[in-house]
Protein backbone atom coordinates (compact mmCIF):
# COMPACT_ATOMS: atom_id res chain seq x y z
CA UNK A 1 0.00 0.00 0.00
CA UNK A 2 1.01 3.56 -0.16
CA UNK A 3 1.86 5.69 2.80
CA UNK A 4 1.83 9.15 2.38
CA UNK A 5 3.70 10.45 4.75
CA UNK A 6 1.98 13.91 6.07
CA UNK A 7 5.00 15.57 5.78
CA UNK A 8 3.55 19.14 6.02
CA UNK A 9 2.41 18.48 9.30
CA UNK A 10 5.21 18.69 11.29
CA UNK A 11 7.12 22.02 10.49
CA UNK A 12 4.07 24.50 11.37
CA UNK A 13 4.01 22.78 15.07
CA UNK A 14 7.17 22.99 15.55
CA UNK A 15 6.98 26.50 14.10
CA UNK A 16 3.63 27.75 16.59
CA UNK A 17 6.12 26.48 19.61
CA UNK A 18 9.07 28.24 18.76
CA UNK A 19 7.18 31.73 18.94
CA UNK A 20 5.14 30.92 21.86
CA UNK A 21 8.45 30.45 23.30
CA UNK A 22 10.00 33.67 21.63
CA UNK A 23 7.08 35.54 23.03
CA UNK A 24 7.58 34.51 26.79
CA UNK A 25 10.94 35.71 26.82
CA UNK A 26 10.78 39.31 27.14
CA UNK A 27 13.87 41.83 27.42
CA UNK A 28 14.25 42.83 30.50
CA UNK A 29 10.90 44.39 31.81
CA UNK A 30 10.84 47.44 34.72
CA UNK A 31 11.34 46.17 37.96
CA UNK A 32 7.64 45.88 39.71
CA UNK A 33 6.58 48.28 42.44
CA UNK A 34 6.82 45.72 44.92
CA UNK A 35 10.69 45.14 44.23
CA UNK A 36 11.92 48.72 44.56
CA UNK A 37 9.96 49.42 47.04
CA UNK A 38 11.96 46.59 49.01
CA UNK A 39 15.26 47.46 47.47
CA UNK A 40 14.56 51.15 49.05
CA UNK A 41 13.50 50.03 52.36
CA UNK A 42 16.92 47.96 52.55
CA UNK A 43 19.10 51.02 51.53
CA UNK A 44 17.12 53.27 53.52
CA UNK A 45 17.63 50.67 56.42
CA UNK A 46 21.37 50.25 55.85
CA UNK A 47 22.23 54.35 55.67
CA UNK A 48 19.87 55.50 58.38
CA UNK A 49 21.65 52.86 60.63
CA UNK A 50 24.44 54.86 59.96
CA UNK A 51 23.35 58.01 60.37
CA UNK A 52 21.36 57.12 63.90
CA UNK A 53 24.65 56.15 65.11
CA UNK A 54 25.10 60.53 65.18
CA UNK A 55 28.41 62.78 64.82
CA UNK A 56 30.90 60.22 66.27
CA UNK A 57 33.52 62.32 68.24
CA UNK A 58 36.26 62.33 66.74
CA UNK A 59 34.38 65.17 64.21
CA UNK A 60 33.29 66.94 66.67
CA UNK A 61 36.51 67.42 68.42
CA UNK A 62 37.89 68.27 65.25
CA UNK A 63 35.14 71.26 64.31
CA UNK A 64 36.06 72.39 68.22
CA UNK A 65 39.90 72.15 67.71
CA UNK A 66 39.74 73.94 64.29
CA UNK A 67 37.33 76.66 65.90
CA UNK A 68 39.35 76.38 68.90
CA UNK A 69 41.56 78.41 70.74
CA UNK A 70 40.87 81.77 68.59
CA UNK A 71 36.92 81.77 69.39
CA UNK A 72 37.07 81.04 73.03
CA UNK A 73 40.18 83.51 73.43
CA UNK A 74 37.62 86.18 71.77
CA UNK A 75 35.26 85.63 74.09
CA UNK B 1 39.85 80.33 61.81
CA UNK B 2 36.92 80.96 63.87
CA UNK B 3 34.19 79.56 62.34
CA UNK B 4 30.79 81.17 62.34
CA UNK B 5 28.50 79.06 64.44
CA UNK B 6 25.84 78.89 62.13
CA UNK B 7 28.24 77.42 59.42
CA UNK B 8 29.64 74.85 62.35
CA UNK B 9 26.20 73.60 63.01
CA UNK B 10 25.75 73.08 59.43
CA UNK B 11 28.97 70.88 58.89
CA UNK B 12 28.55 69.17 62.09
CA UNK B 13 24.63 68.61 61.36
CA UNK B 14 25.88 67.16 57.63
CA UNK B 15 28.53 64.74 59.46
CA UNK B 16 26.18 61.49 60.03
CA UNK B 17 24.68 61.50 56.27
CA UNK B 18 28.38 62.16 55.13
CA UNK B 19 29.53 59.07 56.94
CA UNK B 20 26.54 56.86 55.72
CA UNK B 21 27.69 57.55 51.92
CA UNK B 22 31.31 57.63 52.46
CA UNK B 23 30.61 54.13 54.01
CA UNK B 24 28.29 53.34 50.36
CA UNK B 25 31.16 54.30 48.50
CA UNK B 26 34.51 52.90 50.39
CA UNK B 27 32.77 49.81 51.97
CA UNK B 28 34.88 50.20 54.85
CA UNK B 29 34.08 52.08 58.12
CA UNK B 30 37.63 53.27 59.01
CA UNK B 31 38.49 54.47 55.88
CA UNK B 32 35.16 55.99 55.32
CA UNK B 33 35.95 58.37 58.56
CA UNK B 34 39.00 59.20 57.24
CA UNK B 35 37.31 60.31 53.97
CA UNK B 36 34.91 62.07 55.75
CA UNK B 37 37.51 63.92 57.98
CA UNK B 38 39.48 64.91 54.78
CA UNK B 39 36.34 66.16 53.40
CA UNK B 40 35.79 68.34 56.32
CA UNK B 41 39.04 69.64 56.49
CA UNK B 42 39.12 70.82 52.80
CA UNK B 43 35.48 72.07 53.25
CA UNK B 44 36.40 74.06 56.14
CA UNK B 45 39.79 75.82 54.11
CA UNK B 46 37.63 76.67 51.52
CA UNK B 47 34.51 77.69 53.03
CA UNK B 48 35.13 81.06 51.55
CA UNK B 49 33.69 79.10 47.72
CA UNK B 50 30.41 78.15 50.12
CA UNK B 51 27.62 80.15 48.86
CA UNK B 52 25.61 80.90 52.04
CA UNK B 53 21.77 80.05 51.16
CA UNK B 54 22.49 77.04 48.86
CA UNK B 55 22.48 73.59 49.74
CA UNK B 56 25.40 73.02 52.33
CA UNK B 57 24.73 69.32 52.29
CA UNK B 58 24.94 69.09 48.92
CA UNK B 59 28.19 71.41 48.82
CA UNK B 60 29.98 68.72 51.38
CA UNK B 61 28.68 65.65 49.54
CA UNK B 62 30.30 67.32 46.13
CA UNK B 63 33.94 67.65 48.27
CA UNK B 64 33.36 64.29 49.48
CA UNK B 65 32.70 62.68 45.89
CA UNK B 66 35.48 64.52 44.21
CA UNK B 67 38.37 63.48 46.94
CA UNK B 68 36.80 60.33 46.89
CA UNK B 69 37.05 59.95 43.40
CA UNK B 70 40.69 61.10 42.70
CA UNK B 71 42.16 59.89 46.21
CA UNK B 72 40.43 56.35 47.75
CA UNK B 73 39.09 54.59 44.51
CA UNK B 74 42.41 53.90 43.10
CA UNK B 75 42.90 51.99 46.66
CA UNK B 76 39.83 50.05 46.56
CA UNK B 77 40.58 46.93 45.65
CA UNK B 78 43.36 46.55 48.37
CA UNK B 79 40.45 46.40 51.18
CA UNK B 80 38.30 43.45 50.61
CA UNK B 81 37.49 42.73 54.28
CA UNK B 82 35.06 46.05 54.21
CA UNK B 83 31.85 43.82 54.50
CA UNK B 84 32.92 41.77 57.64
CA UNK B 85 34.02 45.12 59.17
CA UNK B 86 30.99 47.41 58.13
CA UNK B 87 28.45 44.83 59.77
CA UNK B 88 30.29 45.03 62.96
CA UNK B 89 28.80 48.52 63.08
CA UNK B 90 25.32 48.00 62.07
CA UNK B 91 23.84 48.52 65.32
CA UNK B 92 20.31 47.34 64.48
CA UNK B 93 18.85 44.71 61.95
CA UNK B 94 15.22 46.52 60.29
CA UNK B 95 12.45 44.31 61.80
CA UNK B 96 11.05 43.77 58.29
CA UNK B 97 13.90 42.47 56.74
CA UNK B 98 15.61 39.06 57.41
CA UNK B 99 19.19 38.95 58.23
CA UNK B 100 19.89 36.91 55.26
CA UNK B 101 18.47 38.82 52.78
CA UNK B 102 20.04 42.26 54.63
CA UNK B 103 23.36 40.72 54.30
CA UNK B 104 22.56 39.87 50.32
CA UNK B 105 21.10 42.94 49.69
CA UNK B 106 25.13 44.71 50.92
CA UNK B 107 26.67 42.26 49.54
CA UNK B 108 24.88 43.51 46.25
CA UNK B 109 24.99 47.02 46.55
CA UNK B 110 28.74 46.10 47.00
CA UNK B 111 29.24 44.51 43.54
CA UNK B 112 27.76 47.90 41.81
CA UNK B 113 29.56 49.87 39.65
CA UNK B 114 30.51 53.22 41.80
CA UNK B 115 28.43 55.22 39.45
CA UNK B 116 25.31 53.37 39.89
CA UNK B 117 26.07 53.01 43.39
CA UNK B 118 26.97 56.22 43.80
CA UNK B 119 23.72 57.69 42.02
CA UNK B 120 21.07 55.17 43.82
CA UNK B 121 22.11 55.66 47.54
CA UNK B 122 21.98 59.66 47.26
CA UNK B 123 18.78 59.39 45.11
CA UNK B 124 17.19 56.68 47.25
CA UNK B 125 18.80 57.34 50.83
CA UNK B 126 20.35 60.47 51.23
CA UNK B 127 17.09 61.82 49.91
CA UNK B 128 18.39 64.21 47.04
CA UNK B 129 16.51 64.74 44.06
CA UNK B 130 17.94 63.62 40.92
CA UNK B 131 19.06 67.55 40.37
CA UNK B 132 20.97 67.65 43.25
CA UNK B 133 22.11 64.40 42.51
CA UNK B 134 23.46 65.13 39.22
CA UNK B 135 25.13 68.59 40.38
CA UNK B 136 26.83 66.15 42.92
CA UNK B 137 28.01 63.88 40.29
CA UNK B 138 28.26 66.31 37.75
CA UNK B 139 26.79 65.03 34.99
CA UNK B 140 23.40 65.29 33.34
CA UNK B 141 19.71 64.71 35.32
CA UNK B 142 19.24 61.52 32.35
CA UNK B 143 22.28 60.30 32.95
CA UNK B 144 21.26 59.98 37.10
CA UNK B 145 17.88 58.58 36.24
CA UNK B 146 19.22 55.93 34.04
CA UNK B 147 22.63 54.91 36.58
CA UNK B 148 19.90 55.17 39.26
CA UNK B 149 17.20 52.30 36.82
CA UNK B 150 20.64 50.21 36.20
CA UNK B 151 21.36 49.73 39.70
CA UNK B 152 17.91 49.02 41.08
CA UNK B 153 17.87 45.94 38.15
CA UNK B 154 21.17 44.76 38.37
CA UNK B 155 20.30 44.52 42.42
CA UNK B 156 17.50 42.68 41.88
CA UNK B 157 19.44 40.11 39.60
CA UNK B 158 21.87 39.77 42.05
CA UNK B 159 19.46 39.26 44.73
CA UNK B 160 17.59 37.21 42.50
CA UNK B 161 14.35 39.18 43.70
CA UNK B 162 12.59 39.32 40.48
CA UNK B 163 13.09 36.02 38.73
CA UNK B 164 10.03 34.50 40.40
CA UNK B 165 7.79 37.16 38.42
CA UNK B 166 10.52 37.98 35.49
CA UNK B 167 10.54 34.68 34.45
CA UNK B 168 7.53 32.64 35.34
CA UNK B 169 6.07 32.74 32.29
CA UNK B 170 8.86 31.70 30.51
CA UNK B 171 9.50 28.19 32.64
CA UNK B 172 5.93 27.65 32.84
CA UNK B 173 6.13 27.44 28.76
CA UNK B 174 9.34 25.31 29.04
CA UNK B 175 7.72 22.93 31.15
CA UNK B 176 4.60 22.69 29.14
CA UNK B 177 6.71 21.91 25.95
CA UNK B 178 9.05 19.60 28.13
CA UNK B 179 6.57 16.96 29.56
CA UNK B 180 5.30 17.05 25.84
CA UNK B 181 7.48 15.40 24.97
Amino acid sequence: MNERKPLGQQKPMETVAANRNRKANPKPAKLSRETQARLGQQLRAMYDDVVGQGVPDRFSELLNRINGGTNKDKQ
Amino acid sequence: MPMDESVRKAVLGAVPSLRAFAISLCGNVDRADDLVQETLLRALANIDSFQPGTNMSAWLFTILRNHFRSEYRKRRREVEDGEGHYADTLKSQPDQIGQVEFREFREALAQLPSDQREALVLVGASGFSYEEAAHICDCAVGTIKSRVNRARTRLAELMGIESAEEFGPDQQTRAVLASGE
